[in-house]
C-alpha cells in the first residue's frame, strides 16, 4: 500500500465503493448507505473530539435537528420534497442550534461540558418526544419523500440510486471535512486540543476557535441527519436520544479519534454489528453494551490505529 | 393555594429522591471525576429488586435493604473490575464504559421484570392519607421527605464532622496530595462509589410506589440528576440539595401548568444557572 501515490489509492477506494452495489444485494447496499451517512455523523463529531478535545454526548442533538426541520417542511409545509430548500434549512438549523448552544455552554469545559451537552440533547429530545402537533409526538414523522433528480436520470427510491446519491454526497463531506482539519483553522485547534494554555499566550482567541468549530461540527451532522432523514422516509424522537449521541462517541473511539478515516470506519463497524447482532438476538442491547466496555478495554486508540501498527510491524 | 401547596409538597418530595441520587452523583464526580451514566440504571435496578423482594415476603423493609445492598455490591464490583482499572484512566473511557452498563442493564431489566410499568406496594403502616389544614396529602409522600431529611443530616454530618468526611473533602480538593499523607485512596473512592451506588438502588425502591419502574426510566432519572449536580456544581453536597429541591419544584409546577413544555421548563433552569455561573451554583473553580 505505501509504495501506492495516495491520490490513486482514494481514486481505487472510491471505485471500489462505486462499484459496490454490483456485487451486493439490496439489502446490503442499503446497509452501505446508512453506514455512509452515520460515517458523516462519526467524523463531524471527530472534529470536536478528536481534533479540538472537545468530546460531546449531544451530538445527535445536530443531527436531529436537521432531520426535524427537514421532516417538517417536508410532510407539513410542502408536502413534497424541495430538496435544495429542505437541504440548505436543515444544515443551516443544525448550525443555529449549536450557535445558540455554544453560547451558553462553551465557557463550561472538560466532564463538565459533556454532561451539559448531554442534558441540552435529551431536552430537544423531550421536546420532539412531547410535541405532537408538529413533530409528531412519540410516533415521529413518516411519510417523507425522498428528493427527486430524474433529471439526473436518477430515481431515488431505487435503493441503488439512493446508494450513489449518499456516496456522493459522503465524498463531498469527507472531502470539505479533510480540508476543514488541513487548514490553518484545523491547526489551531489540534493546538487548543494540546494546550489550551499555550494557545491563549500566542494570542489566540479560544472561545470563539471552539464556538466556530462547534458550528462547523454541528453543520456536518446536520448534513447527516438531513440524508438519515431521507433514507429512513421517516423521523422520530431517538435521532436526538442520547443513546444515538453515544453510538458516535462510540464510532469515534473505535475507529480511532483525531483522524478522519477512523470514524469513519469505526460507523461501518458499528452499523453492521447492530444490524447482524438485532438479527440474531432480542438482546442486542447487551451486546452492543459489552462492545463499548470492551472497545475501550482493547482498543481505546482505535481500530485504525491498530490496524497501521500492524501493518508497519 | 391548596392547589399551590400540593404542588410544593409534591417538589419537595421528588426532591428529596433526586437528592438522593444526585449526593452521590455528584460525589462520585468529585472525588473520581467519573460521570456515572449508569446511575438511572441502579436507580432502576435497585428498584426492580425491591419489587421482586416486597412480592415474596410482603416487606417493604427488606425490599429496601435488599435493593441498597445489592446495588451498593454491584456499584463495588464494577468499579474494581473496570473502573478502577488502567484503560479507564480518561474520563471519555469512563463514560462509555458506564453508558455500556446503561445499555446491559437496561436490557436485563426488560428481559426478567418486561415492558409493562410495576409499582412496589407501599408499606402497610404508611398507607393512607393525611390532612394539613386544608389539603390531603399521601402519608407515604411525606414519609419519603423525612428519610430524606434523615440521610441529609447522616451525609452532612459524614462529611463535615467526621474524619472520613475530611479525608472524602480532601480527595476532592487534590487526590494526589491525599493520598501523599498517606491515606489509602483507592479504598477512599471504592466505599464512596459503593455509597453513591447504594443510595441510588434505595433511591429506587424508595420511588418505587409513586413514581413507579418502567423502561426508559433510567435514562429520564440519570438526566434529572445529572442536571441536578450541573445545576449545584460537582463535588458539593449543598448544591446538590438545593438543586435536587429546585428542579423537583420546577418539575412539579412545570408538569401541572405547562405539561407540553415541561422538559423545557427544567432546560431553562439549567441553562439561566450556566449562564450566571459556568461551574454550576456551589461548584469551584
Amino acid at each position: 500500500m505505501k509504495t501506492l501515490y495516495p491520490p490513486l489509492r482514494v481514486t481505487i477506494l472510491i471505485a471500489c465503493l462505486g462499484l459496490l452495489p454490483l456485487f451486493l444485494p439490496p439489502f446490503y447496499t442499503g446497509l452501505f448507505s446508512l453506514m455512509f451517512i452515520f460515517a458523516i455523523f462519526a467524523m463531524s463529531l471527530d472534529i470536536l473530539q478528536g481534533y479540538t478535545g472537545l468530546p460531546s454526548l449531544g451530538h445527535a442533538a445536530f443531527m436531529g435537528t436537521a432531520a426535524y426541520m427537514v421532516a417538517v417542511l417536508n410532510v407539513k409545509v410542502f408536502k413534497t420534497c424541495h430538496f435544495g430548500v429542505e437541504f440548505v434549512t436543515g444544515i443551516l438549523s443544525a448550525g443555529a442550534v449549536a450557535a445558540i448552544l455554544g453560547l451558553i455552554v462553551l465557557r463550561s469545559r472538560g466532564t463538565y461540558l459533556l454532561m451539559i451537552l448531554m442534558a441540552s440533547s435529551m431536552m430537544l429530545w423531550g421536546i420532539a418526544f412531547k410535541w405532537r402537533s408538529l413533530a409528531g409526538g412519540d410516533d415521529g414523522l413518516p411519510g417523507i419523500a425522498r428528493p427527486d433528480f430524474s433529471w439526473l436520470g436518477l430515481n431515488l427510491e431505487n435503493t441503488t440510486h439512493y446508494y450513489y446519491f449518499v456516496l456522493f454526497f459522503f465524498i463531498i463531506s469527507a472531502i470539505l471535512m479533510g480540508l476543514v482539519v488541513r487548514s490553518s483553522f484545523g491547526h489551531t485547534l489540534l493546538g487548543i486540543r494540546e494546550s489550551e494554555t499555550r494557545m491563549q499566550s500566542l494570542g489566540y482567541n479560544i472561545w470563539l476557535q471552539k464556538y466556530i468549530a462547534f458550528i462547523v461540527s454541528a453543520m456536518f451532522a446536520g448534513f447527516s441527519g438531513v440524508l438519515l432523514v431521507y433514507y429512513n422516509r421517516f423521523v422520530s424522537p431517538s435521532e436526538l436520544h442520547l443513546v444515538t449521541s453515544a453510538e458516535g462517541l462510540i464510532m469515534v473511539i473505535l475507529g480511532g479519534a483525531g483522524t478522519l478515516w477512523g470514524p469513519a470506519i469505526g460507523a461501518g463497524i458499528i452499523i453492521l454489528i447492530k444490524n447482524f447482532v438485532s438479527g440474531y438476538t432480542e438482546h442486542w442491547m447487551i451486546i452492543l453494551g459489552a462492545l463499548y466496555i470492551l472497545t475501550v478495554m482493547f482498543a481505546p486508540q482505535g481500530v485504525y490505529r491498530l490496524a497501521k501498527q500492524l501493518v508497519r510491524k | 393555594m391548596s392547589f399551590f401547596l400540593t404542588q410544593a409538597i409534591n417538589g419537595i418530595v421528588f426532591g428529596m429522591l433526586l437528592f438522593l441520587l444526585a449526593a452521590g452523583l455528584s460525589l462520585m464526580l468529585g472525588v473520581m471525576r467519573i460521570v456515572n451514566l449508569a446511575h438511572g440504571s441502579y436507580y432502576l435496578l435497585g428498584g426492580y429488586i425491591g419489587y421482586s423482594i416486597a412480592k415474596h415476603t410482603n416487606s417493604f423493609f427488606l425490599a429496601c435493604l435488599g435493593g441498597l445492598l445489592s446495588i451498593g455490591i454491584l456499584g463495588m464490583v464494577i468499579y474494581k473490575t473496570m473502573l478502577e482499572k488502567h484503560f479507564a484512566r480518561e474520563a471519555l473511557s469512563q463514560v462509555l464504559i458506564t453508558f455500556g452498563m446503561l445499555l446491559i442493564i437496561s436490557d436485563v431489566c426488560r428481559w426478567i421484570w418486561g415492558g409493562s410499568p410495576l409499582a412496589i406496594p407501599k408499606p402497610e403502616i404508611l398507607q393512607g392519607t393525611i390532612y394539613l389544614g386544608e389539603i390531603v396529602f399521601p402519608v407515604y409522600r411525606l414519609a419519603v421527605i423525612v428519610v430524606g431529611v434523615f440521610i441529609l443530616l447522616f451525609l452532612w454530618w459524614f462529611q463535615e464532622r467526621t474524619k472520613y468526611g475530611a479525608i472524602v473533602r480532601a480527595g476532592v480538593d487534590d487526590d494526589e496530595m491525599t493520598q501523599g499523607i498517606g491515606i489509602n485512596i483507592s479504598l477512599v473512592k471504592t466505599l464512596i462509589f459503593s455509597l453513591g451506588s447504594l443510595l441510588a438502588g434505595f433511591a429506587g425502591v424508595i420511588g418505587g410506589p409513586f413514581v413507579g419502574l418502567s423502561i426508559g426510566l433510567d435514562i429520564e432519572i440519570l438526566l434529572l440528576a445529572v442536571v441536578v449536580v450541573i445545576i449545584g456544581g460537582m463535588g458539593s453536597l449543598r448544591g446538590a440539595l438545593v438543586g435536587a429541591l429546585f428542579i423537583g419544584l420546577v418539575d412539579s409546577f412545570g408538569k401541572s401548568l405547562l405539561p407540553e413544555l415541561s422538559i423545557f421548563t427544567i432546560f431553562a433552569a439549567m441553562v439561566i444557572v450556566l449562564a450566571i455561573k459556568p461551574s454550576g451554583l456551589f461548584g469551584m473553580k
